[in-house]
């Protein structure tokens, strides 16, 4: 899960870790009251939403008063922000953050991830501040120094002093370092972050350590034990069909095809889309029904596809081993009748009491076309995508 | 021979639950000796006939059990795997889904060292035809035979195994190793297994986006692999930075695409399936001596 850069500050300053003062504000009079309010010579304009690339997108603008605050305020509230991570549609902002502006002597990166390959926890630093982190690693991994931590023993005062050199930082700034990657190392294991990332973390003309943007992403296995962390879900950054497809405990993720995918299993759902595109056509989403499949799941996953107007042809491809496939047919009868299904149906059933849903299928009188192999359901899907554009 | 389970195999299941209990059953019919249940505060009743314990070491004490499958829910399923080792089981199968990361990333750390070894969480677990079933796979389409599979993903193994029955091709060992980011064997560690096991002749890799132990994997066989092996990938269209419902399957930070794994496996002699309606075609046509 994701969360604004506001609400990563937040949670950071709590744990210790310097951010500058800041406030929220909606309207272009709130973020000019914010500004007064924060006492600063500059005051900087953030647009709020879960993207990077805000600053080059026109979303991060520096105002020398609070009446420039207002008008810069005006201009970003309700603009809808383009850069290469929105993708095409962009993303309206509905918030921004007004920030006491500081005085830089140098910008860094600071980052700590779950670290897969060594199954430990890592910070990464990097004296190249600002710059997105895959581009110094494709560019100048030389740049990047890794720190690995033990997740048994924690962050240790060594860590610290590794980071501080390699950034050359000196050693005075080491006991800043240690409040400051302190702090983010609490926060990451006690709120089960999945990735910090500080960019630019600044050194102030005054030798102070500063987090000047932050972002963090938690893990979602992990939301159950943080009612706090869940409170900050912000459903309009978060696409309609898949927030539903959420809360009904299913994987949904929106493709640009015309062939809207019902499958049983993350692996068969990804090799759905494989095969697909092998047979020339082009998946509309992928959608993991997951395992213990009811009736009432693959109404509501029938619901989800339909609503993409893009799609042309529905196919259903589900492996029974554990989900019975008469109960699937079932399920795809009642929800074909029920939502009245405008688009021509392919299904295949393989595994556990595949011929009784087949046999359930072909008696319910509804056009639907039975496939018995993976190729052959999926030529059969495109081809009918085609047939029906 | 086979890998991981066999008939002599003595499971027991922790967290008997609707799941648990079902699988249970399932295993028992198969011809799986399940010998027993955890269930904390039950200990001395029993459940469908199988003996329940309040504690792991109880139930090994009094069964000389030496796999345990795990089904207890995300906030205990971490700790459950640690019970299991500490009771000294060799085999801890977890079916769980949604476990946080963070604690697999410190029970792996514990289990480093112990003679416990873990497959899964997130996984299907493993069947070892007409021997030994421990997990929620559909034993009935597998057969025995030569050819060990492992995977990243349940219906995937299904549809793959599927594909080998129906050729005639039977199977050693079918082996989930689970689509979380931290789990217990990797695929280096499966295809250890099936390289040292007599029976098995070649290993069928089914891998997915995310993470880099396809990679690894490349590397292993190149290295030490003397058997063949067949591999498909999927995801190849899938798009960065979206999670395709295993919580491992992501590409991040240009990490995890399929078309560098594909590009590592084939660079270390393996066959790559060019879609998933392939992936026995592929082996016959690889080993034509298993289909004889």
């Amino acid at each position: 899960m994701n969360v604004h850069e506001y609400q990563a500050k937040e949670l950071l300053r709590g744990y210790g870790v310097p951010v500058p003062p800041g406030r929220l504000a909606t309207t272009p009079a709130e973020a000019e009251s914010a500004a007064r309010g924060l006492d600063a010579k500059v005051v900087v304009v953030k647009a709020q939403v879960h993207a990077g690339g805000r600053g080059k997108a026109g979303g991060i603008k520096v105002a020398k008063s609070a009446a420039e605050a207002k008008r810069l305020a005006s201009e970003i509230l309700g603009m809808t922000l383009r850069s290469h991570q929105t993708g095409p549609a962009g993303k309206l902002v509905r918030k921004v953050w007004v920030e006491a502006g500081c005085e830089i002597e140098r910008e860094l990166y600071l980052g700590m991830v779950l670290d897969r390959a060594a199954e430990d926890l890592a910070i990464i630093a990097s004296t190249e501040g600002g710059m997105e982190i895959e581009e110094v690693a494709a560019r100048a991994p030389e740049k990047l120094q890794t720190v690995h931590i033990d997740p048994a023993v924690g962050l240790q005062p060594f860590h610290v002093r590794r980071v501080a050199f390699g950034l050359g930082l000196g050693a005075d700034a080491v006991s800043k370092l240690q409040v400051f990657l302190g702090g983010l190392y609490r926060l990451f294991v006690e709120k089960d972050a999945s990735l910090a990332e500080i960019n630019p973390l600044v050194v102030t003309k005054s030798g102070d350590l500063l987090a000047l943007d932050a972002k963090l992403n938690f893990d979602d296995n992990a939301l159950f034990r943080h009612a706090d962390v869940r409170e900050l879900r912000d459903p309009d950054e978060e696409d309609a069909r898949e927030r539903e497809a959420h809360a009904h405990d299913l994987a949904y993720v929106g493709l640009e095809g015309d062939v809207g995918c019902l499958v049983n299993g993350a692996g068969l759902a990804m090799a759905t889309l494989d095969m697909l595109r092998a047979a020339g056509g082009a998946p509309a989403n992928f959608l993991d029904v997951g395992g213990g499949t009811s009736q009432e799941r693959v109404a509501t996953a029938f619901k989800l596809i339909l609503e993409d107007p893009q799609v042309k042809a529905i196919l259903v491809n589900i492996f029974g081993g554990i989900v019975r496939c008469d109960l699937v047919a079932e399920g795809v009868v009642a929800a074909a009748r029920e939502l009245g299904v405008r688009v021509p149906l392919v299904v295949r059933l393989q595994g556990t009491n595949a011929a009784e849903g087949r046999a359930l299928l072909a008696g319910s009188g509804l056009d639907i076309t039975p496939a018995e192999t993976f190729r052959e359901a999926a030529e059969r899907a495109v081809a009918a995508a085609r047939a029906h554009a | 021979m086979a890998i991981l389970c066999d008939k002599n195999t003595k499971l027991i299941v922790q967290g008997v639950g609707r799941m648990g209990r079902y699988h249970a059953g399932l295993s028992r019919d198969y011809g799986t000796q399940v010998v027993g249940g955890v269930a904390p505060g039950k200990g001395g009743t029993d459940l469908d006939g199988l003996p329940l314990f309040d504690t792991v070491r109880e139930a090994v004490a009094a069964t000389g059990a030496d796999a345990s499958v795990v089904f207890v829910p995300p906030p205990g399923a971490a700790d459950a795997i640690l019970e299991a080792a500490d009771a000294g089981i060799a085999l801890v199968v977890c079916i769980t889904e949604g476990i946080p990361v963070l604690d697999m990333l410190r029970a792996k750390r514990a289990l480093r060292g112990s003679r416990t070894r873990l497959l899964g969480p997130n996984c299907p677990g493993v069947v070892t035809p007409d021997q030994c079933r421990i997990g929620i796979m559909p034993a009935q389409i597998t057969r025995p035979g030569t050819v060990g599979v492992v995977s990243r993903s349940g219906t995937l193994t299904y549809e793959a195994v599927d594909q080998l029955s129906r050729l005639g091709i039977g199977q050693s060992s079918c082996v989930g190793i689970g689509g979380d980011p931290v789990i217990g064997t990797s695929f280096v560690d499966a295809l250890e297994l099936f390289e040292a096991d007599p029976e098995t002749r070649a290993v069928i890799l089914i891998g997915e986006i995310g993470g880099n132990a396809e990679e690894t994997a490349a590397g292993f066989v190149k290295a030490k692999m003397t058997k063949p092996v067949v591999a498909f990938i999927a995801g190849q269209n899938s798009p960065p930075g979206k999670r395709l419902g295993h919580a491992g399957a992501i590409i991040a930070g240009g990490q995890g695409r399929a078309s560098d794994k594909i590009a590592a496996l084939e660079a270390a002699g393996v066959a790559v399936a060019p879609s998933p309606a392939d992936l026995g075609e592929t082996l016959a046509k690889r080993c034509p001596e298993l289909t004889r």
